[in-house]
């Protein structure tokens, strides 16, 4: 192709084939009071110096707070090396790895971040990231779909709220029918779920741990969808809880998905997050994106490159098996890292998460702060105080991110909060967020 | 040149059509396996699915592209080669033999009067050779 820019004729041409008169016209549909008229409005440039005083002057505003919230995003503590490694310039200003003879090195580790990922998992395939956890369920549902051809989804309340609300966006455009599972007592009961099935059901969606940081029954679901065509796909927002509990494929998940920020990936800001798609062999040709692969070079050494690319939009067009044909490289690099450091030492990790969960669950009993579910948990769990609202505000401004306020989402949960408990939450943390919490709880 | 069996019928987007009594037994061609290079998939359609004429029926995947199969004729699909789910090189081996894709039952004999036989296809082809 060229790389010559359209002339002002060829887009004249362009606005006439379809119909409009003018370049306006063909963004006519964007309401005008949301279109900016005029030049963008910016201050004068700074100096260095000037630039580097008042970015410290509006960072000393930030303040630190002792987090005991999850639900979805985890901060955990991420090794410097991790930092080191990612912004090495090869990997952080590459661009995507088409041309495998420059990009080995992010091949390889795309590669075995796909690896540790399945084995994690329980499955046979990865692919090289997705978004972010609600992007990779929602993928993972079209990705059933072209498995079955089944179109209805039976999924528990207990799947994270935005991830619901992206699947149902999907579906709209897609013409899914979501029917949603209540989950009563913490976790979605097999009866429930039974109940709601039929010869339609393309999967069914749990999350484990779940939204309430319950662990789900999968093997149990897994039993009563075997010897079906429904598919049982398992989110894990949490993906270190997976290095404790068996996982997901083990226990018979078709397909499982969900958000890997946990790994080596800062809290920021909501993102950017690390989907994550996994599944059994058989989905290998019916992912979207991209996976990456090992062969050899002419001169037998090991090589990698992207493999069934032949499925993305730049080859497919619109028959395309996704309209994503992008991954999270430098989120997914970083888990690798991470990863790799650990090693087996992932399970200690998740067994000190878990432990000191179960520290905070104790430390707030003691208090009069009681779980509201009685469901295994890994590091997350919900309790129950008088005006929750507003002690979660009081300790707001004592320095503390106390979990979230479940009743936005599950009006039924008045006043519950989810805590969440990392190796980050140390138990003079705790021992402080009871003392502090007790005193708001009788003032 | 490629090889077009003088027996057969084919389409425009490179599919043949072998009628064996009522059903079709289908393939892509010769030429279609070259331009396509090294197969490595072919993900096939259902058996007892009904198909329109022209309608997307089969994927076949390549080292450099996944192209759709197109049924040339309506009808009902009664057999599937299973054996290219684990040998899809067949179709470069042998596409109007044992690479053979599906069998389709079909329901209109007149259909068969609007594919090409083997002279219009090698004349077709020229065409879109010439078009390059």
């Amino acid at each position: 192709m060229s790389f010559i820019p359209t002339t002002k004729k060829d887009t004249e041409d362009m606005l006439e084939l379809i119909g409009v008169t003018s370049l306006d016209g063909l963004f006519s549909d964007i309401p005008k009071e949301i279109k900016h008229i005029g030049a963008v409005d910016l201050p004068e440039a700074l100096s260095e110096i000037e630039a580097d005083m008042l970015l410290s002057r509006l960072s000393d505003g930030n303040r630190r707070l002792s987090v005991f919230a999850g639900g979805g995003a985890y901060l955990h503590y991420v090794p410097p090396v991790v930092d080191q490694l990612a912004n090495r310039s090869e990997f952080y200003t590459a661009y995507t790895p088409y041309q495998p003879e420059v990009s080995q090195g992010t091949l390889t580790a795309i590669f075995e971040f796909q690896t540790m990922m399945c084995r994690l998992s329980g499955t046979e395939v990865t692919n090289a990231s997705m978004y972010d956890g609600a992007t990779a369920l929602s993928e993972a549902a079209l990705m059933s779909v072209r498995d079955n051809k089944k179109t209805r989804f039976v999924i528990s309340s207990a799947v994270n709220p935005r991830y619901r609300e992206v699947l149902s966006t999907y579906g709209w455009a897609n013409d899914l029918e979501v029917v949603t599972v209540p989950a009563a007592g913490g976790v979605t009961s097999l009866a429930d779920i039974a109940a709601r099935l039929n010869d339609e059901t393309g999967a069914v969606i749990v999350q484990s741990p779940n939204y309430f940081g319950s662990i789900e029954d999968v093997e149990a679901i897994a039993g009563k969808l075997s010897g079906t065509k429904t598919n049982l796909i398992v989110v894990v927002t949490e993906p270190l809880s997976m290095a404790l509990l068996k996982s997901p494929g083990s226990l018979g998940a078709d397909i499982v998905c969900g958000e890997a920020q946990a790994f080596g990936n800062p809290v920021g800001f909501g993102g950017p997050c690390l989907g994550f798609l996994s599944a059994k062999n058989r989905f290998m040709r019916k992912m979207p994106g991209r996976l990456v692969g090992k062969t050899t070079d002419s001169k037998r050494n090991d090589a990698y490159v992207l493999t069934l690319q032949t499925r993305e939009q730049h080859i497919r067009r619109d028959r395309a098996t996704s309209n994503i044909c992008t991954n999270q490289g430098l989120c997914a690099l970083r888990a690798q890292v991470y990863l790799a450091l650990l090693g087996s030492r992932l399970r200690d990790m998740a067994i000190l998460n878990h432990r000191l969960a179960g520290l905070l669950k104790r430390t707030l009993s003691e208090i009069g702060v009681t779980p509201v579910f009685d469901a295994p948990y890994f590091n997350e769990f919900v309790v129950r105080v008088n005006n929750a609202r507003k002690i979660r505000d009081a300790l707001f401004d004592k320095g503390y991110l106390v979990g979230i306020l479940l009743e936005d989402d599950y009006p039924d949960l008045t006043d519950c909060l989810l805590l969440a408990c990392t190796e980050l939450n140390a138990p003079p943390d705790i021992d402080a967020l009871a003392i502090d919490l007790k005193a708001s709880l009788t003032s | 040149m490629s090889d077009i069996p003088k027996d057969l019928k084919y389409t425009e987007e490179h599919e043949w059509v072998r009628m064996e009594g009522s059903v079709g037994v289908c393939g892509i061609t010769d030429y279609a396996q070259e331009m396509l290079t090294d197969i490595v998939y072919v993900e096939l359609p259902e058996v007892d699915i009904e198909i329109g004429q022209g309608e997307q029926v089969a994927v076949v995947e390549s080292v450099k592209a996944v192209s759709d199969v197109y049924a040339p004729l309506t009808g009902t699909i009664v057999e599937i080669n299973e054996e290219l789910e684990d040998s899809p090189e067949m179709v470069n081996d042998d596409p109007y033999g044992e690479g053979w894709i599906f069998k389709i039952e079909i329901e209109n004999d007149d259909e068969l009067e609007e594919l090409m036989d083997a002279e219009e296809y090698a004349a077709f082809i020229e065409s879109m050779e010439e078009e390059e």
